[in-house]
């Protein structure tokens, strides 16, 4: 069984071996530690030229790899926690997003900011939030989330084909976890996808669903648990959506999944307020508006920062039980 | 190493405007990559030009051609223009909010600046930049202070990797060491020994604030601390100034060491438009020392006629610039 870490570590390899202007600029990324979750172990040691470990400075080091772009080179930048993309929100957001349209002439600029996200790890408010929320709307600035229903190797150099800076969020309890390699996910779902790039998976039972969820690849895990309890407690056939880009949303992909639901809901690990799922619904309304056939649900962690200890952290960060129940309540 | 910006505009002929009138042939050459020998009347026409450029802007402002904002350089011109002969095709500028004089040291294109900065047809950047967001070939400003350091850092580093002897130049204020990126940054290049060249203009005073409260030390000592080799120029005499900084940025260039310059010099003109808080007698004394009153080797006569010929040159130019229809944003996707 293929963890997400090793997947996420072999295809930055790959794309490495095959791109020698690729680079891999972040803090602690030397071996043998190989960054704090170990994506870029080995990395260093094969490419020693263009592995850049840099000092603590979130900022200089964004705008290192703003530099190195502009001297011709692809750079994945890793920050070692997306709560510190904030002290780096200069060189991505008034750099590089806008250097793509704000000389005139559009600018390539291969640019991937990586940053884990998400709490159940118990490192607390300043190591635990969901950032996607506050880089929702930045012109020339998609938004990406790892996932273990999607492959990488192939993601990755489509982001960078794009020509615009992205950030790709890897929530932390992912690299754990188990990489999907075959469409047959488990005894209940397989994956199909419903664009040609392979981008927006559907993860399906094959029963007509009763409800839909769309989350991106952190949520996986916990909207496979809350669909195999949905099906064996209630018999409520549950599909997820699960997109690899996150803004823009995908919408046209899903025009064969709406209209066949009574229900759908979107279903993300970031707290209320101005949430990517307002986003997606909103895009989706004034898509599908007249196939609709009731009120989009909004899943999502409560108002509030994120506590260390793991019975507080329960008690606010969204889980299955919260999909289940709402899933439940509004059928 | 491939460069990723295409060039947008090297044909320095593109309008109604001749610019042989500002710079004869010397100059047309060094813009084609050619580093002959500039005579003082070269580099005074070109100051000249600079000025009054600047001082065009300001009246364009008054009359309401300008949307938004500009900083003029006026004071301050003879520092592109010593700086820019020393400088390599392959270099990287990276400029700020108060950048005028770079670009047309650098370029030699007032007319796309120009329609630039007043959103026309033939602009160098068709207009969405606008006076603080440059880019040409390895020439970028952005109006955020400090930030362009880090990238400075990172295009060297890029620059060594490629093995080039090209080095990466930011131009920053004297109140942008306020900007904890510069730090890092200065950090980093030391660290790494990547071909970075800070250009400090401090001219005492950030918009409002005198240096004095705002910067505690030296920007000596602060380079000091980074092991970075530091330079200071206190006058403003151009070939003095480019024997004193070839040889420096000739190291950086052999060595890959980052170098920090401190030109001292003086903003005469306000921050951006009118908002000078300073005593008239203090601007009185600093005009006293302008470069303009000091330039040796040129006769009043010639000054007058090359300053007469630069206005002339102007003149035309604005009229040429306003002539134009309203610049269209083709890159736009
Ligand atoms: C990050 C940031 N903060 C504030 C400003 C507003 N601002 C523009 S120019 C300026 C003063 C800069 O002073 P200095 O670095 O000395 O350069 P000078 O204007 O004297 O050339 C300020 C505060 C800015 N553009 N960017
Ligand atoms: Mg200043």
């Amino acid at each position: 069984m293929e963890r997400v870490v090793t997947a996420l570590n072999s295809a930055l390899r790959s794309l490495m071996e095959a791109d020698p202007s690729v680079y891999l600029i972040g803090e602690d990324i030397l071996d043998p530690y190989g960054g704090a979750f170990k994506v870029s172990r080995g990395l260093s040691t094969a490419f020693p030229e263009r592995v850049v470990s840099t000092p603590i400075s979130e900022g200089g080091l964004l705008g290192v790899a703003n530099g190195l772009v502009l001297s011709g080179q692809k750079v994945f930048a890793e920050l070692m926690f997306g709560d510190f993309t904030f002290l780096a929100m200069d060189q991505i957001v008034n750099f590089a997003a806008k250097s793509v349209s704000m000389y005139g002439d559009r600018m390539e600029f291969p640019l991937i900011v990586r940053c884990p996200v998400g709490g159940r790890r118990g490192y607390g408010a300043t190591h635990s939030q969901t950032i996607a929320k506050h880089f929702i709307g930045v012109p020339n600035l998609p938004l990406y989330e790892l996932s273990p229903v999607h492959d990488s190797a192939l993601m990755m150099p489509q982001i960078f084909q794009r020509g615009e800076p992205a950030v790709i969020f890897e929530n932390k309890i992912l690299y754990a976890h188990r990489q999907y390699e075959s469409d047959q996910i488990d005894d209940l779902y397989s994956r199909r996808c419903l664009d040609d790039l392979g981008e927006v998976v559907m993860l399906e039972t094959g029963e007509k669903p009763d409800a839909v969820l769309i989350a991106a690849g952190g949520m996986v895990p916990s909207c496979l648990e809350a669909g195999r309890r949905l099906m064996l407690e209630a018999e409520i056939a549950v599909d997820i959506v699960v997109p690899y880009q996150l803004y823009p949303f995908p919408v046209a992909s899903l025009a064969s999944v709406m209209g066949a639901e009574p229900i759908l809901a979107i279903v993300e690990e970031g707290t209320a307020g101005g949430t990517w799922g307002s986003e997606v619904a909103a895009a989706l309304y004034a898509k599908y508006w007249g196939q609709l056939q009731s009120r989009i649900l909004n899943i999502h962690s409560e108002d509030s920062i994120i506590p260390s200890a793991r019975h507080l952290e329960d008690q606010m960060l969204v889980s299955s039980d919260n999909i289940v129940r709402a899933i439940a309540d509004a059928l | 190493m491939s460069i990723t910006n295409t060039d947008q505009s090297t044909d320095l002929t593109r309008g109604c405007w001749d610019p042989c009138l500002i710079s004869g042939c010397n100059l047309r050459a060094f813009d084609a990559g050619f580093l002959g020998d500039l005579s003082p009347e070269d580099d005074f026409r070109l100051m000249v030009f600079i000025r009054r450029f600047e001082e065009a802007l300001l009246r364009l402002f008054q009359e309401g051609h300008v949307n938004g904002t500009t900083h003029t350089c006026i004071g301050q011109e003879y520092v592109p223009v010593s700086l820019m002969p020393l400088l390599q095709t392959g270099d990287f500028i990276f400029s700020n909010h108060r950048g005028h004089g770079h670009y047309l040291a650098r370029f030699l294109d007032p007319e796309g600046l120009m329609c630039e900065i007043l959103g026309r047809e033939g602009a160098v950047c068709q207009g969405v930049g606008g006076s603080q967001h440059i880019r040409r070939d390895r020439y970028f400003s952005t109006g955020v202070q400090g930030e362009s350091v880090p990238v400075a850092v990172g295009a060297a580093l890029g620059l060594k990797r490629s093995g080039a002897k090209h080095i990466a130049l930011t131009f920053i204020g004297d109140g942008t060491w306020g900007e904890g990126s510069v730090y890092e940054a200065l950090n980093m290049a030391s660290l790494w020994s990547v071909p970075l060249v800070i250009v400090c203009e401090n001219n005492g005073i950030a918009q409002t604030t005198p240096i004095n409260v705002n910067m505690a030390g030296s920007i000596a000592s602060r380079a000091a601390a980074f092991d970075v080799t530091f330079v200071r120029v206190e006058h403003q005499r151009i070939t003095e100034i480019r024997s004193q900084l070839s040889e420096a940025l000739e190291g950086v260039r052999q060595t890959g060491r980052p170098l920090v310059i401190e030109m001292m010099t003086q903003r005469l003109a306000s921050h951006s438009k009118g908002d000078d808080t300073r005593d008239e007698s203090e601007i009185i004394r600093m005009k006293s020392r302008d470069w303009f009153e000091q330039i040796d080797g040129i006769t009043m006569e010639r000054r007058a006629k090359i300053d007469h010929d630069v206005l002339h040159a102007i003149d035309s130019l604005v009229e040429c610039v306003l002539a134009r229809e309203a610049s269209s944003w083709k890159g736009r996707s």
